[in-house]
């Protein structure tokens, strides 16, 4: 018990107090406190144990320089760990624990971890478990025990409950901070028209004024305030990311409200108003819970009403903690500040001691002594050699300490621009600054509260002029520092002949020993030395110990801190949720979801659905209820086959191509010719990429001289598409050719049988112009205009005679509007032929029976003649692909070729994916692969597969193969056979 | 994130955009030599500093344009249209 509630103070709402839960217990706060500042004043001191040597941990600061109240927030699905109490918003029924511990924060057993410290030093896991001769199998065994031993909170395992929204900001200004010299900045450049946002990651705007007890008077009439709002990250051409809290703190919020925003704004200009951060200083057992930043102190007495203690020490070099210990007196607390310059600054001085403070100069901390809390500060006096001779003990109950300020210059960094070292004031400065950022107040190294302001208003007149021309009248622009008297720079304090255990970054258990460690084991760059010992990494990203980690290195090297070198700090500034990430596309919004215009109509008669890329295509349709995939499939197939079938093609890509050029254009595109290709005929064709490997195949189909429509299979609709533009806008410039998407424009079908032209022909609107669909009327390959008869009219639809199932067959495009009654028109006449509609599994079936090429053969690896289609290339004309696909590995002979597979034992079976092997050599990547398989009632009725072998076909007729599954786990011999067995020559397409 | 203020759409973010490589490369004719095709298929700088790059519209105007951008900095300097009959006809 240390801190407690002030009987009046700070500006917290004591007439509305909340209730709480802390590690099981039910406590009281205010609204407007902390869970940090309503635990203090609950007497909590120890809340949670560090990550190595868990040592009792307790509140260090008042914000997101937290390393030490680490906790855990929430329960269930929301349990979040790892939170920083400090920044954790007090809310009604607000969860919280400690973590890291076992059983309790207040008895770990794990606590041993730190009576073994010098054997858990940095390194020593990488040391000990990974050394010469171990391996990393070592490492591996043992890593899931050091993990659990030395960690942070467990987060929930469950899926997030909660959904975040991605919201898209553009404005004029974007002012990062709400302090002194953020509200003024906002508030002159929006009094000058500019749309300002004002972003503050605290609940409260103000920064540093609410640790003074002052109120921000700005006013921000016409500026957009976002306060819970961190900015997170700078980015290219300035845009910021931040991550806006929007119902942690309010009690069963709204569940459709989402729980937080990523904002990505893109503003003009940025004014940069973060402020600086305190330091703290290494000196024994520094990280005791009762030990804090001297600012954080006055922090909570001025905002919170809390004091931290009763007797308290305030160390430092600076002038700021005179004021926090003059705070701290007033408030009633017995304070003895120690000023570690040889002589107090006169009028500081006299004010602290006016204050009923007990001043010593020259004096500076040494060791926090007390077994789990502060009891008391051994203090000592620096001699000569630099060391410190201890002296005495303070009785206390809590430290305040500065070794000085750094400046947030985070954000900077993000975009690559280093700060630069400033000896004078102790800290890393904004240096060059990137186009379109101002910088004001204490980021800056301004430390005055009206200087502050000044600068505020000298940025924004810096920004109104540069985006409107105008000259605004502004302060000069503060020059840095501010404080009457030279900082003394404290790092660290060590004593001649005594091991002190000294923190720099207590959230990673990292010791001034280990950075010296580091440096004598050759990790002398700040970047080695930081991976070493894990110094400000993670969520601390550099806020606490970075300053004086660099410091000792380059003390340990005997070198300055600029020949040193400094990290660099990374988004995210404080931790942000992955979830917020990922905002709505997850789950089913992860893809869109495409439907064919024939998706309702199909459903309705109960298809069932399969997933191609983000198409939800008919994979079966079933006879009846109980009828499974494998009957329904076979029963369609063999429809195609012996009376007729209706499938849903929409998702093949269509292209427009049109223009004088259009034939010279997919000559050049195609390996075979279209150039003397009749109006009103189509042909299949071959794309190449540049480095002559097959790209894409598709039917185009030819309405004029100079109209033209290329098909595209559904994998590649997109991406021929962009290949079309690309070449066209780049390497053709001079083609006079134009391209459109028809691919949403347009749904199509194919229906194929032996009774196909019957069924279409009596779903042809009579009388119409066109409908004559026999063989004179429309031949192989031929293309008509016709009409449908539909239910209520007729509608017209583009005939092409193609044939991907090998039957006679017929594709039918209609505008997508009309596509549903196409389908019920067609599907009658298909029905009373004796057909059916059929799927995905059946069309798979029928072409791998064909032995036709789609995506899954077409890879990327493949090339012409591998596919079989080497014949197609042309020898007339020039196209893409032509020359390097005679590159001598592409043009060898023994490459795999496409092939069918049968299995030699009718009962066994293989799966796509199979590695196809000779006999007594299955290993390695084999002769070939498996790309399709099916059930061929065309066939025999057997399982076929289809794929490549090397050689082709031809080289392994007669002789058998083993297709191998080692994933699956077996071996089945098979017989290779031509991919072309079914009607090789083509005659039920042709009839 | 990249901001490319694209002639006909504004500035967008670089997420509409699909990144089309190298826009130095000239292509040769389609039946040049085997050679000439290795080049410009295969081989590629990969400068430090500023470069010439074709960046695919593919979410707005599908546009080809050519972005002068440092690889260093990514800062912009340069965008137009990769196509220049039609960079013509808009002068």
């Amino acid at each position: 018990m240390s801190g407690y509630r002030l009987p009046s103070g700070g500006v917290v709402d004591r007439a509305r107090s909340l209730d709480f839960t802390w590690d099981g217990h039910t406590m009281r706060g205010y609204a407007g406190d902390t869970l940090a500042s309503a635990l203090i004043a609950n007497g909590e001191q120890i809340l949670g144990r560090s990550f190595k040597y868990h040592r009792p941990r307790g509140v260090m600061s008042a914000g997101t320089e937290e390393g030490g109240a680490l906790v855990t927030v929430g329960a269930g699905a929301r349990r979040e760990p790892n939170a920083k109490a400090t920044q954790v918003e007090l809310s009604q029924g607000l969860v919280a624990s400690g973590q890291n511990a076992w059983p309790n924060v207040r008895f770990d057993l794990g606590r041993v971890n730190d009576v073994f410290n010098r054997f858990l030093s940095a390194g020593f896991y990488y040391k000990t478990f990974m050394g010469v001769g171990r391996g990393t199998g070592q490492w591996m065994f043992f890593e899931k025990f050091i993990r659990k031993a030395a960690g942070m909170g467990s987060a929930s395992r469950e899926p997030d409950p909660d959904s975040y929204d991605i919201v898209h900001d553009f404005c004029d200004l974007l002012v990062i901070g709400a302090g002194p010299a953020g509200l003024a900045a906002a508030e002159l450049a929006a009094s000058e028209g500019l749309d300002v946002m004002l972003v503050e990651q605290d609940f409260a705007l103000g920064g540093g004024l609410l640790g003074m007890g002052e109120t921000p008077g700005a006013d921000l009439d016409g500026v957009r305030v976002l306060t819970r709002t961190t900015a997170f990250g700078l980015y290219d051409t300035n845009v910021v990311g931040l991550y806006e809290r929007v119902t942690d703190h309010v009690p069963g919020a709204d569940p459709a409200t989402p729980r937080a925003n990523i904002r990505i704004v893109r503003p003009q200009r940025i004014i940069l108003a973060s402020g600086a951060i305190e330091r703290p200083v290494a000196f024994g057992n520094n990280d005791r819970p009762g030990v804090m930043l001297s600012g954080a102190m006055a922090t909570y007495v001025n905002r919170f009403g809390v004091a931290p203690g009763r007797r308290a020490v305030v160390a430092g070099g600076g002038d700021s903690i005179y004021g926090d210990a003059i705070t701290l007196a007033m408030a009633g607390v017995q304070t003895t500040l120690l000023d570690a310059r040889e002589t107090a600054p006169p009028e500081l001085a006299e004010a602290a001691t006016a204050a009923g403070v007990d001043l010593w100069a020259g004096y500076l901390p040494v060791e926090a002594q007390g077994r789990s809390t502060v009891k008391a500060l051994q203090i000592g006096r620096p001699a000569l050699d630099g060391h410190v001779r201890s002296e005495r003990a303070l009785p206390c109950d809590c430290v305040g300490i500065s070794g000085g300020w750094s400046p947030s210059v985070h954000l900077l960094s993000h975009k690559g621009a280093k700060p630069a070292w400033d000896a004078q004031m102790a800290c890393l400065l904004p240096d060059a600054l990137p186009e379109g950022i101002g910088i004001a107040g204490s980021v800056t190294g301004v430390w005055g509260t009206e200087d502050c302001v000044a600068h505020g208003q000298a940025a924004a007149a810096e920004a109104v002029h540069a985006l409107n021309g105008k000259k605004v009248k502004a302060p000069k622009e503060p020059a840095p520092g501010g404080w009457a008297n030279p900082i003394k720079p404290l790092w660290e304090v060590t004593v001649p002949g005594r091991k002190l255990k000294s923190f720099i970054d207590p959230q990673h258990d990292v010791t001034t020993s280990d950075v010296r460690l580091a440096a004598r084991e050759g990790y002398a760059s700040p970047e080695h030395m930081k991976r070493y010992t894990t110094l400000g990494m993670a969520t601390d990203q550099g806020k606490v110990g970075n300053m004086i980690g660099l410091a000792l290195l380059a003390e340990a090297l005997d070198q300055s801190i600029p020949e040193t070198g400094i990290t660099t700090f990374r988004p995210p500034y404080t931790p942000v949720p992955i979830g917020a990430f990922a905002g709505r596309a997850r789950d089913k919004h992860y893809a869109p979801e495409r439907q064919t215009p024939m998706h309702k109509v199909q459903g309705e008669d109960g298809a069932k659905w399969l997933d191609v890329g983000v198409w939800k295509r008919a994979w079966y349709h079933p006879a009846h209820a109980g009828e499974t995939l494998g009957e329904a499939y076979l029963r369609e197939a063999t429809a195609v086959r012996e009376t007729v079938g209706l499938v849903d093609v929409t998702t093949l890509g269509k292209i427009a191509v049109q223009g004088p050029d259009a034939a010279e254009f997919l000559n050049r595109v195609f390996v075979n010719g279209f150039g003397k290709l009749a109006v009103m005929k189509c042909r299949y064709g071959v794309m190449l990429r540049d480095d002559g490997i097959v790209f894409d195949d598709g039917v185009t189909w030819r309405f004029g001289e100079d109209d033209f429509m290329a098909t595209t299979t559904t994998a590649h609709a997109a991406t021929a598409m962009a290949w079309f533009e690309n070449l066209l806008q780049t390497r053709w410039p001079d083609l006079r050719v134009n391209i459109a998407s028809l691919s949403d424009q347009w749904g199509g079908v194919a229906i194929a049988g032996p009774r196909a032209r019957a069924a279409l022909q009596a779903a042809l609107a009579p009388n119409a112009s066109g409908g004559d669909v026999s063989n004179e009327g429309l031949p192989f390959m031929g293309i008509q205009n016709a009409k449908l008869a539909v239910e209520g009219g007729e509608i017209p639809v583009m005939i092409a005679r193609i044939s991907f199932s090998g039957e006679l067959a017929f594709e039918i495009n209609a505008r997508s509007d009309h596509c549903p009654a196409m389908w019920r028109a067609l599907l009658a006449q298909v029905k009373a032929n004796g057909g059916c509609a059929y799927g995905m599994e059946a069309l798979g079936a029928l072409r791998i029976e064909k032995g036709h090429v789609t995506a899954a053969e077409l890879d990327g690896r493949v090339t012409l003649e591998d596919a079989g289609l080497g014949k197609m290339a042309s020898t007339k004309k020039p196209f893409i692909g032509m020359v390097l696909r005679k590159r001598p590995d592409l043009a060898r002979e023994n490459r795999p070729q496409l092939a069918h597979f049968h299995p030699v034992t009718d009962s066994e079976k293989f799966s796509i994916g199979a590695v196809v092997c000779e006999e007594g050599k299955v290993e390695g990547h084999g002769i070939g692969w498996i790309t399709g398989v099916t059930v061929a009632p065309a066939l025999g009725g057997g399982w076929l597969g289809i794929g490549f072998v090397t050689g082709g076909p031809g080289v392994w007729e007669g002789r058998e193969v083993v297709i191998a599954d080692p994933v699956r786990g077996y071996e089945v011999k098979a017989r290779v056979a031509s991919p072309h067995q079914y009607d090789p020559k083509g005659e039920r397409m042709h009839g | 994130m990249l901001r490319i203020d694209c002639p006909f759409c504004g500035p967008r973010d670089h997420t509409e955009f699909s990144y089309e490589g190298d826009a130095t490369v000239e292509y040769p004719a389609l039946d040049a030599s085997e050679d000439e095709w290795f080049e410009a298929v295969f081989l590629r700088d990969n400068p430090r500093g500023p470069h010439s790059e074709l960046w695919h519209h593919i979410q707005g105007c599908r546009s080809f344009l050519v972005v002068q951008r440092d690889t260093l900095t990514h800062q912009i300097t340069g965008i137009r249209l990769a196509h220049q009959p039609t960079a013509e006809a808009l002068k």
